[in-house]
């Protein structure tokens, strides 16, 4: 697992306090991880604030499973 | 009741009388204070009356980089932040077709606009710690109008409703957003009257007297503390029963 992906992972279980075998690449924030908007909100800004990037509005609406939020960040980070 | 212990409080507009009034009250009730104000002196010797539990965060609610910085500021002196009173306010007063542009966008800027960036910054850190209570100051007029207050009714109006929306966003992670609306309380203001106007307000007052800032401390109090916490989206009216709404 690369090492964005481990960031990312810890901070969705820190986030959300799933089990850490539950944040699997296509896991679905709200569907599989049981967030609500607000929480995907955080996640966002949690995100933003680990890696030091700005995440437009319209690239947060495309980040929905765990996969997503590693490959935006990867690309951007 | 109501013990704010081990709470953290910002409150803006802190030199003003009402302001005072709010900061010693939650003081009183335990919670740490951060005083924020334009008049660095009036700050120092509020904080210096209050002794321990005390920060002075002086923040020009005009200016936006001011306004940003001041939750941060707030939150680094004090350690957090539970509690914040969105209290300062401005008027500038005139009959609606001589209000001017600046009239609107000042008053608009620093009672509406400032209130919004300083929630929107402490609703970031109280929904990591899934606890927190944001109180606007608005008043009667925003909900009932005033000739002369196009402006600031409007002001205090946006208030609320800005407050109703962000209560319902954030109600899940226990934060409250409610507003506290005095009517005619004893201030700078009101002891300018004459004696005229003075009993022209108190007749439609059933109380029969002005409000006391303490008063309106007691409402901020009680919205602060963790027996409040179903109360939200409300608005509480401390005005002696001049508008029973």
């Amino acid at each position: 697992m690369s090492d964005v992906a481990e960031r990312v992972k810890k901070i969705v279980i820190e986030h959300l306090g799933v089990e850490p075998e539950k944040v699997v690449e296509g896991a679905n924030f709200i569907e599989d991880l049981g967030a609500d908007s607000l929480d995907t909100v955080e996640l966002v800004m949690a995100f933003e604030e680990e890696f030091g990037v700005e995440i437009p509005d319209d690239a947060a609406e495309t980040i929905v499973t765990v996969g997503d939020a590693v490959k935006f960040l990867s690309k951007s980070a | 009741m109501f013990d704010l212990t081990g709470k953290k409080a910002l409150v803006t507009g802190a030199t003003g009388g009402l302001g005072g009034a709010i900061a010693r009250v939650l003081h009183a009730q335990g919670a740490s204070v951060a005083l924020s104000g334009t008049r660095v002196e009036a700050l120092d010797a509020l904080a210096a009356e209050l002794g321990e539990r005390v920060a002075v965060t002086p923040c020009n609610l005009s200016d936006k980089d001011s306004v940003e910085a001041l939750v941060p500021a707030a939150e680094e002196k004090l350690g957090g932040l539970d509690i914040l009173v969105n209290n300062a306010g401005v008027t500038r007063d005139n009959l609606f077709m001589r209000l001017k542009d600046e009239d609107w966008d000042s008053v608009i800027a620093v009672n509406l606009t400032a209130a919004f960036r300083l929630s929107r910054a402490a609703v970031k850190t109280m929904m990591r710690r899934r606890h927190g209570r944001i109180i606007s100051i608005g008043s009667i007029v925003g909900v009932t109008g005033n000739p002369g207050q196009g402006n600031y009714a409007a002001s205090k109006a946006g208030l609320i409703g800005m407050s109703k929306a962000l209560a319902a966003e954030v109600a899940s992670r226990n934060i409250t957003v409610n507003v506290v609306a005095p009517g005619f309380i004893e201030s700078p203001m009101t002891q300018a009257l004459n004696e005229k106007q003075r009993e022209g307000i108190l007749s439609d007052v059933p109380m029969g007297r002005l409000g006391a800032g303490a008063d309106v401390a007691a409402a901020v109090a009680y919205l602060a503390s963790d027996e409040a916490a179903y109360v939200t989206g409300q608005t509480l009216h401390v005005n002696g029963g001049m508008t029973m709404i």
